[in-house]
């Protein structure tokens, strides 16, 4: 099976706004899909969507073939969300909260160490806690979270966001890394020209709905 | 078993263990909660201030003390879980909510049982209540099922509230009535195992039954409800 997302038809309503509007997307498996479009467009709930955390009032999402409103858990087991909050805990440290994040998931903890090293967060930082970091490596630490998880999609809502050159560097050089190993990743940023050199598909997200980039 | 594959049991020793350690860095209960509860205890006996009156209500307002820490103590766990989305994040984690609630149930309890060790030294210390050393069996069980009881009760409706605007307000709120046959049952007991004007120790061991029943029920409950609680 090539497909790892297949969202039809999705509407989806926040309160009383319509956040998606009859929104179509297919991500094959090992793409890197950057969701672009303006404020409000619907990306983020796009992403949410597909990580079982908003519910469809119309259409459908399968994620790695399992459809999500069936088969939530399931799903949730194979996805790794990174949406605007980083999900830490601040009295633990680096290693800590990566080591917890990986072990409560069912991940091995066993090459934390790795993924600290690879996102410039290993030497003195790792056992820093966390809510003496700054804003930059909060973030890449949020994603250490998430590479420990070796989940296989990969939802990224602004991943650059707060990150220093080298920061965003390291993180696209992941991103790459575990395209190649397999992942399936979806973005959505509006650090447009990085992460369009990064994508190998670009699409855009206007009023709830979802089409190619030309 | 969650969906890959981990152990009840396993996230429930993760989770206290990440709980507990975040408690003891952050010092909260060591020096918010334990002298909140040493200043209630001589509130009381500033009220009271009456040394019979003191001994007869002395395990009823030990565990009056315990509700209120269990306040404070609820509304850390969540607050640690709700400050920067980590809540949301164990939910798309897929980590299993069971596992999640014993967890912080086992961590909260822990934390509860050293509360109550202090409390029954400083009762005996400012009411000067007695302590008859064959009713220590009785006390060490009544402390262990009422701690899991409030733990279990907590937990679930800490979850409920989590998500919930006011939630500092409401939470003590829904709480109070809900906890009020362990204040009950755990007063009780300790009234019996102390010896407390004169109560038999064979009076305890029905109210342990009360509190183990109580305590199993909500277990239970919390298990199955707080992986859908946390979801709405």
């Amino acid at each position: 099976m090539d497909t790892a997302v297949e969202v039809r038809d999705a509407v989806a309503v926040l309160g009383s706004f319509p956040a998606l509007a009859g929104a179509d997307l297919t991500v094959r498996r090992g793409e890197i899909v950057l969701l672009r479009g303006p404020n409000g467009a619907g990306k983020t709930t796009l992403l949410r969507v597909c990580a079982g955390l908003v519910p469809l009032a119309r259409g459908s999402a399968h994620v790695l073939g399992l459809d999500v409103a069936t088969h939530r858990d399931a799903v949730r087991a194979r996805v790794g969300l990174l949406g605007h909050a980083n999900g830490l805990y601040d009295e633990l440290t680096v290693t800590e909260n990566v080591r917890f994040w990986a072990g409560a998931a069912g991940a091995s903890s066993a090459d934390v160490a790795a993924v600290l090293s690879r996102l410039g967060l290993a030497g003195r930082l790792a056992d820093v806690a966390v809510s003496r970091l700054s804003a930059g490596q909060r973030r890449r630490t949020a994603l250490a979270c998430l590479v420990a998880r070796r989940a296989e999609v990969w939802l990224l809502d602004e991943p650059h966001a707060g990150l220093d050159v080298t920061g965003r560097d390291d993180l696209d050089a992941t991103l790459v890394a575990a395209a190649t190993a397999g992942a399936t990743i979806v973005l959505a940023s509006h650090e447009l020209d990085r992460a369009t050199r990064l994508a190998t598909r670009v699409v855009e997200v206007v009023g709830g709905t979802v089409r190619e980039a030309p | 078993m969650s969906a890959r594959g981990v152990s009840v049991w396993h996230v429930a020793r993760a989770v206290a263990t990440k709980d507990l350690r975040i408690e003891w860095r952050s010092r909260v209960v060591t020096h918010q909660v334990v002298p909140f509860a040493g200043l209630v205890l001589v509130m009381f006996a500033f009220a009271l201030d009456v040394e019979s009156v003191m001994q007869r209500v002395a395990p009823g307002l030990v565990w009056l003390a315990i509700m209120f820490c269990q306040f404070f103590l609820v509304q850390r766990a969540f607050a640690v879980e709700t400050a920067d989305g980590a809540l949301d994040a164990l939910r798309v984690a897929g980590v299993d909510p069971a596992g999640v609630f014993l967890g912080k149930a086992l961590a909260l309890m822990v934390q509860l049982m050293a509360l109550v060790a202090l409390l029954l030294v400083g009762a005996v210390l400012l009411y000067r209540a007695e302590v008859r050393a064959n009713g220590a069996v009785l006390l060490v069980a009544t402390a262990v099922t009422a701690t899991a009881g409030l733990a279990c009760v907590g937990t679930l409706y800490g979850g409920l509230a989590a998500g919930a605007k006011g939630r500092e307000t409401l939470l003590p709120l829904l709480l109070t009535p809900v906890v009020a046959p362990v204040l009950i049952a755990a007063a009780r007991a300790t009234e019996a195992a102390l010896g407390t004007a004169g109560t038999a120790m064979e009076d305890g061991w029905p109210w342990l039954g009360v509190l183990s029943t109580y305590a199993v029920a909500f277990g239970v409950v919390g298990t199955v409800a707080f992986g859908p609680l946390i979801e709405e």
